[in-house]
């Protein structure tokens, strides 16, 4: 509406001011869409300063272990397995969604949680086996960093978990109308998009300080 | 009515018409907007590029530490670019190129703060004075 223009001296005395859109349309349809691909760009933001701390401390072992001791390789293997399979499980939730049919939309939701579960689990099986091998956040520079980059990502999978039930109930108790599908298509941004940093986590964390 | 206010409101009703049908048929609701196809072709290639630097790793399969880091951080690069176009549906047109030049934006953003901050923070390192492990614990 900012770019409707009055013009007083145009319209008649006594009749309403005409507006003319001089702009056209420019705007995106759903804003919330766009809105929400700014919010995961300020998110990621966030994961480029955790791991840009990370690339400055991430060998600053303070004569503690390092990442070659301390990385299980294949427990991170099956957890990223996880997280991928976890990330086309949406997918197929999209898909569903797609064709309207709600039964399919909730069952690949709940595999998706699932996954998510799992990915969970393992890292703080991960993080609680860390943390009894004296290797906790407080141990060095490198292990603050670490537990802070890859704690945020798991935080942000939490949360993702918890909205993922949200929107089951809600899809379960409204269908898929119009609102629903827009906040499936949220989080089928936000879910794909803990995928993607997890890409640059295991990349740059786990196989980079294994080398 | 004039004739100037016919665009002005048949513009309002049009826009109103997709909201109320969800943009189902429009293309403007490409966020959510892949295919079966597109699911798998972006899986079978996540997986590859995910075994092959884990392979690389694991495996030792390239002696040079610094050559499998070259590598693998390629790797990863693909792979992001895969999921974002095959998972996310990225392109030129979603949001009438809004989400690209934001995606771009901020990766200007990613990059001068990754680069500077392993820059600065390695100079730093690099010149600091030496000082022996007796000072260091008895800083001011």
């Amino acid at each position: 509406m900012s770019d409707a223009t009055a013009l007083p001296a145009a319209a008649a005395p006594g009749q309403p001011p005409q507006f003319y859109d001089l702009s056209g349309r420019h705007h995106p349809q759903n804003g919330t869409l766009l809105g929400f691909w700014l919010y995961l760009m300020s998110d990621c933001l966030i994961f480029a300063c955790l791991f840009a701390v990370y690339g400055v401390l991430g060998r600053s072992y303070a004569a503690g272990p390092t990442g070659a001791e301390l990385f299980d390789l294949p427990l991170v293997a099956v957890n990223t397995a996880m997280l991928l399979l976890s990330s086309i499980t949406y997918g197929f939730a999209m898909l569903s969604m797609q064709a309207r049919r709600q039964a399919g939309v909730l069952a690949w939701l709940a595999v998706t949680g699932l996954f998510g579960l799992a990915f969970l689990g393992l890292e703080l099986y991960e993080f609680s086996h860390l943390i009894h091998q004296g290797a906790g956040p407080q141990r060095s520079a490198f292990l603050s960093a670490f537990f802070a980059l890859v704690g945020t990502h798991g935080l942000h999978v939490a949360f993702g978990i918890v909205w993922l039930v949200v929107l089951m109930v809600q899809v379960q108790r409204h269908g898929l109308g119009p609102e629903n599908r827009r906040r499936l298509m949220c989080l089928s941004m936000f879910w794909h998009f803990l995928d993607v940093v997890w890409i640059g986590v295991f990349t740059f964390v786990y196989l980079m300080g294994t080398l | 009515m004039s004739l100037p206010t016919d665009p002005h409101a048949a513009h309002g009703h049009d826009g109103h018409s997709h909201d109320e049908h969800g943009g189902e048929h429009g293309p403007h609701e490409e966020a959510g907007h892949g295919s079966l196809r597109d699911y798998v072709i972006g899986f079978v290639l996540s997986v590859v590029l995910t075994a092959i630097p884990f392979w690389l790793v694991m495996g030792k399969v390239i002696p040079d530490p610094g050559v499998t880091a070259v590598v693998i951080l390629a790797l990863a690069a693909v792979q992001i670019v895969v999921q974002m176009v095959y998972f996310l549906h990225m392109n030129a047109r979603s949001e009438g190129g809004w989400n690209l030049l934001a995606l771009i934006f901020t990766l200007v953003l990613v990059v001068i703060v990754l680069a500077g901050s392993l820059w600065v923070m390695h100079h730093m390192n690099t010149n600091m004075m030496p000082m022996s492990p007796h000072e260091a614990r008895n800083l001011p």
